[in-house]
């Protein structure tokens, strides 16, 4: 495989053209959240959306989920409207919080979305067993969600997210509420199931060294109207611990903290 | 855990006997103050102006009452309280299956308006409005109704059937403002979650808008349950239906003076008949709702 057809002759996951998205139009609390944004998600890319409170990357990623509707421009998931892939179910989403239904025990909350798909009871039960092995949750089957902590809820949430093999997905901070210790490990284990499911991510977040660490392309984006200030491409080789303190890690860091620096003095 | 729930029910057990025993001192405490108000007023000049007096007719004592539940009523051989207690399963029949009907139709409106702002927005002032109407205005009516209009039933109408459907008047209000506020309480995120998921509306509302409400529908059927046994008594006191806990407790109250106790007793029936149901629903959730972390209230 040449270094070509890596990088640029891949499908796009995610093709969005000129997408804008106004709340509340033509009232007085109207505002213009994205403006006029182009972006392209390479099939099996992990972009990252980097930006401050109310720069609309929320937003962005609603529109790629199709919970939101763009105001104008298009979003394509997978060559097709953002709306006909959530109804395919090519996409899945995780949350900041892990959002696990507390009358269901962990298994039965993997199994959510194969029920709503209609997988047979025997298949479902394979499946999540598979998916806690994934997320390394296999003694944890009958635990209520509240008795877990909130990183293993986390985890639980990605593997309900992974059940059906989604070719996309989209993770709104999911490690927001963590602590730092916490999510260092959770970044480790998002990243192994990433590259041994080779599935596209896009990944919201407020941490620089979050964003750096994880993606093969950070999305700078700056507020009021949202828009996008840069895209930085990512390449760090291998991400392991020792990743973390290679002094590409650092170099990314601050490119990624001038783009923002420059967006606040605007 | 099994031991600690034991010791956990013994305790409660014996609260409970313990509040009724100063229930019983309270009384008849009072009994003997009341007594000696009328016995000796002018030993007590302001007290006895303003406290109602009371004599044995108005009281009866906690012992005659004890003694009421056992007794045969004059001309019968059948001790008052095993009467009372068929009058109770009487009154059960009617307030169960009233309850039952107040949660269906109770349900069926917290889901329907549920599915739309505007229709919640138009119809709760009208589901509000229905419980101002007295029930004692339109028990009659249903009973007449009922004898002379539900002939296109399969079945016979009995009028104790309207009598639950009196109770259902008053059951299907809690259920429908509390199952309104349940099918809401998910957050944005659960419901963004089910979306997509590309989730049908039905099978939202199945696997999380009725289940994340089970703890506020529980509260209402707790509500429900002991208003059934109030609407049925009430309706039949004013239906004039004859058999039932009402029916029994308008009888003795018609011949208080022959023997008051029997009608503390049916009072008595009554309260005990809505601590029953309260505590079958409060059983039915905990076994339903067990959620670790959340205590039944029981």
């Amino acid at each position: 495989m040449t270094a070509e057809s890596v990088t640029s002759e891949r499908m796009p996951a995610v093709e969005i053209r000129g997408a804008t998205k106004v709340f509340n139009p033509g009232e007085a609390n109207e505002v213009l959240a994205l403006d006029n944004i182009d972006l392209n998600v390479g099939a099996g890319d992990f972009v990252t959306l980097i930006g401050p409170s109310g720069c609309g990357k929320s937003t962005l990623l609603r529109l790629v989920a199709a919970l939101v509707d763009s105001t104008s421009g298009t979003v394509l998931v997978n060559g097709k409207s953002a709306d006909q892939a959530r109804l395919d179910r090519d996409y899945s989403m995780v949350f900041q919080k892990a959002g696990l239904f507390d009358w269901r025990d962990v298994s039965r909350n993997i199994e959510l979305p194969l029920e709503l798909m209609g997988w047979r009871a025997a298949d479902r039960r394979r499946r999540s067993k598979e998916m806690l092995e994934l997320v390394k949750l296999e003694d944890f089957a009958h635990h209520h969600p509240l008795e877990l902590s909130g990183g293993m809820a986390q985890r639980v949430a990605i593997a309900r997210a992974m059940s059906f093999e989604p070719a996309l997905l989209l993770m709104d901070e999911p490690f927001g509420a963590l602590d730092e210790m916490t999510r260092e490990h959770m970044q480790n284990e998002l990243l192994r199931i990433w590259s041994e499911t080779e599935t596209t991510v896009i990944f919201v977040t407020h941490s620089i060294s979050e964003a750096v660490f994880l993606s093969t392309k950070v999305v700078v984006m700056s507020p009021r109207p949202g828009r996008i200030a840069a895209v930085i491409d990512n390449d760090l080789g291998t991400r392991d611990d020792t990743a973390r303190d290679a002094p590409q890690f650092f170099a990314n860091v601050s490119a990624v903290r001038k783009v923002l620096r420059a967006g606040e003095s605007q | 855990m099994g031991l600690k729930r034991l010791r956990g029910s013994i305790r409660q057990a014996i609260v409970f006997a313990l509040f009724v025993g100063l229930l019983m001192a309270a009384y008849s405490a009072y009994k003997g103050f009341g007594q000696s108000i009328d016995d000796a007023q002018t030993d007590w000049p302001v007290v006895g102006s303003i406290l109602p007096r009371t004599d044995d007719l108005t009281m009866p004592s906690v012992l005659e009452i004890i003694a009421g539940v056992f007794d045969a009523p004059r001309g019968l051989d059948e001790a008052f309280g095993s009467i009372v207690l068929r009058e109770a399963a009487f009154t059960l029949r009617e307030a169960a299956v009233g309850f039952s009907a107040g949660v269906i139709v109770g349900l069926a409106i917290a889901i329907v308006l549920s599915s739309s702002r505007l229709l919640e927005r138009a119809l709760v002032p009208h589901v509000i409005a229905s419980q101002t109407i007295p029930l004692i205005a339109i028990a009659p009516i249903v009973v007449i109704w009922g004898r002379k209009n539900m002939d296109f039933l399969p079945w016979e109408w009995h009028d104790w059937m309207s009598v639950s459907l009196i109770a259902t008047y008053l059951t299907f209000f809690p259920v429908a403002i509390n199952g309104l506020r349940g099918l809401h309480s998910p957050s944005s995120e659960a419901l963004e979650l089910m979306d997509s998921y590309a989730a049908r509306r039905g099978q939202t509302l199945w696997r999380l808008r009725l289940p994340a409400s089970l703890p506020y529908l529980f509260s209402a059927f707790k509500i429900a349950a002991t208003a059934s046994v109030v609407g049925a008594i009430v309706g039949e006191i004013s239906a004039g239906v004859t058999g039932g806990l009402g029916r029994r407790i308008l009888l003795e109250a018609q011949r208080y003076t022959t023997g008051p106790e029997r009608l503390y007793v049916a009072v008595l029936g009554a309260a005990a008949l809505g601590i029953f149901v309260f505590l079958c629903i409060s059983l039915l959730e905990y076994s339903l709702v067990r959620r670790k972390g959340t205590e039944a209230i029981l």
